[in-house]
């Protein structure tokens, strides 16, 4: 379990993240929404230790994260950032095989190879795995990152904004997947995401931040309905109620 | 991969056959008293001297997250300059022959190492600098090193400036066989330390948040690697002189050739290429120029060229 007391980020004076307290459940979907610059990724950033915060603490499985050693924490929560541009050519392979790092520690052994070609296999990227990751399409290259995460067999796993400049296929693809890893490995998945419908359609739990504050929490069907996403984000959604789930209509 | 092992490994070989030639070829029984221990110095300090720079090269590449900056480049040949011309402007020129023996080394080198190792933390302890600010505090520091060393040799003696300007240009024939050793033993420690970092350097190259991810214990490993990396380079430079650009074409020159994030090849090549460099300036300058023009003049020539080529290659990708 993800715990999150009193946290606030500032830089200088100010303040991105005030007073946050969240207690995210295992075993879901979670989704942090809100408009830009509301502290989403801040949030991501300091539960997964790439940032470190101004005040409060963050307990992952009960142990405060500065008590984790680095290593083994690497073997309980993963973080895929926005992507980034490596100097050096990889192949899809050898990016996936780095998720094994925290496990081997560079010493590849028979095991690492089978999860890796798992992951690849799980995937569905085993035919690209000898392609070179600046070669891949930018959905393509997402997924070989999921992989990588699947690699790294962490319970949790965190990813700010993977839908980023991704079209509506591949967006839905990558939403499909995290799903199975929650309802089939059993993971716990945390994501940045701005479009709500895939969060109505997809995730289990929402976490709505607003100015750095925690402006709702709740299931999918608590958070997603009008009143609570005019609090959100400051304008009129109209929520319609398509197969079971609710569609949210912002486009006009 | 084994097409990578089969090029790192003919570079092996390439540097081996050339050492060897470099020792044995012009011979004699008449001159082999002369020539054969002098050969084996000058071996051993380019042995010392190539690794080095070449590893230090390698791993500040990956620790920036660039590819066309190294050490030297950063200031710090500027940096040992302005050390020697400021020892010559306080204490005169007897002081500087004096510096070379161990305890006037052992000073300029942990000079170096210091004010290298401040130089480096300071500039790399914000989070997130972009590299064109990085780069551009370098030659800025480079600059002022400089700009102040040419200043006190306009003001000194013109007889002390000639002792002075022997400093200025690298050379592997006049190196002391005690600092050699002493040098050796710093770098071998260096480089040890290095290799059993190389790991972690493998996955920095995915950057930093991705190392962090990976449980790579980030801050620890960079500060360790730009220690070593100050002492390697501080030691080769004290060691022979200043050769700037001798890194940046190992490196570019052993990432070109053996395409990898593995440091153990990716260092190993560069330290190799470094070598080879070396060896290769040094038959120019001995056999062909009879010794007409400093070893560090033609790398210097050749490597700068090469800069000019990756920065403008840069500009168009």
């Amino acid at each position: 379990m993800i715990e999150v007391q009193n946290l606030t980020k500032r830089y200088r004076e100010k303040e991105v993240v005030s007073n946050v307290s969240l207690t995210l459940p295992t075993r879901k979907i979670v989704a942090f929404i809100g408009s830009n610059g509301a502290g989403k990724s801040t949030v991501l950033s300091i539960i997964s230790r790439l940032i470190a915060a101004s005040e409060g603490s963050v307990l992952i499985d009960g142990v405060e994260l500065g008590k984790w050693d680095t290593r083994e924490l690497a073997k309980n929560l993963a973080i895929l950032g926005q992507s980034t541009h490596f100097s050096i050519r990889l192949t899809v392979e050898d990016l996936v095989r780095f998720g094994r790092f925290p496990h081997s520690r560079g010493k590849i052994t028979e095991q690492d190879r089978h999860v890796v070609r798992q992951a690849l296999e799980y995937t569905g990227l085993t035919e690209l795995k000898n392609r070179f990751i600046d070669e891949l399409s930018g959905g393509q290259r997402q997924t070989a990152y999921i992989a990588m995460a699947i690699a790294q067999d962490t319970k949790y796993i965190l990813l700010d904004e993977p839908l980023n400049n991704l079209d509506m296929q591949r967006s839905a693809q990558i939403m499909r997947l995290l799903r199975k890893l929650v309802d089939e490995k059993g993971k716990t998945v945390l994501i940045v995401i701005h479009d709500i419908n895939f969060v109505s359609f997809h995730a289990d739990d929402v976490v709505a931040l607003k100015h750095g504050k925690l402006a709702a929490m709740g299931t999918v069907s608590e958070i997603i309905n009008p009143d609570v996403l005019r609090d959100i984000y400051g304008m009129d959604i109209a929520v319609e109620d398509y197969k079971g789930k609710s569609l949210c209509i912002y486009y006009q | 991969m084994r097409h990578k092992k089969l090029i790192f490994f003919s570079l092996i070989f390439v540097c081996a056959a050339l050492m060897l030639a470099y020792i044995f070829i012009g011979l004699t029984p008449d001159n082999w008293a002369f020539n054969f221990p002098r050969r084996l110095k000058i071996m051993a300090a380019i042995v010392v001297v190539g690794a080095g720079v070449g590893l230090a090269a390698a791993t500040f590449q990956t620790i920036t997250a660039n590819h066309i900056l190294t050490p030297s480049i950063m200031g710090l040949d500027s940096l040992y300059l302005f050390l020697q011309t400021i020892v010559v402007f306080l204490f005169g020129s007897g002081q500087l022959v004096m510096m070379n023996d161990i305890p006037g080394f052992l000073l300029t080198l942990l000079l170096m190492i210091g004010a290298s190792a401040a130089l480096f933390i300071c500039m790399f302890r914000k989070e997130g600098q972009n590299i064109y600010f990085l780069v551009l505090v370098g030659f800025v520091c480079g600059t002022v090193f400089s700009g102040l060393a040419s200043f006190m040799q306009v003001i000194i003696d013109p007889s002390e400036y000639s002792v002075l300007e022997g400093r200025m240009f690298a050379s592997f024939n006049r190196i002391n066989m005690q600092l050699l050793w002493i040098a050796a033993g710093i770098a071998a420690v260096s480089c040890l330390i290095s290799i059993l970092d190389f790991k972690y350097l493998d996955v920095l190259t995915l950057g930093r948040n991705h190392a962090i991810n990976l449980g790579v214990p980030y801050q620890r490993v960079v500060l360790r690697t730009l220690v070593c990396i100050a002492v390697l380079t501080s030691a080769a430079t004290v060691l022979v002189g200043p050769i700037t650009f001798l890194g940046i074409l190992a490196v570019s020159l052993g990432r070109a050739l053996v395409q990898t994030y593995r440091h153990s090849m990716l260092a190993g090549a560069s330290a190799l290429v470094a070598i080879t460099v070396l060896i290769l300036g040094m038959f120019v300058t001995e056999r062909a120029l009879n010794f007409t023009t400093p070893l560090s003049v033609i790398i210097n020539f050749i490597g700068g060229l090469y800069f000019l080529f990756l920065l403008l290659r840069a500009k168009n990708t």
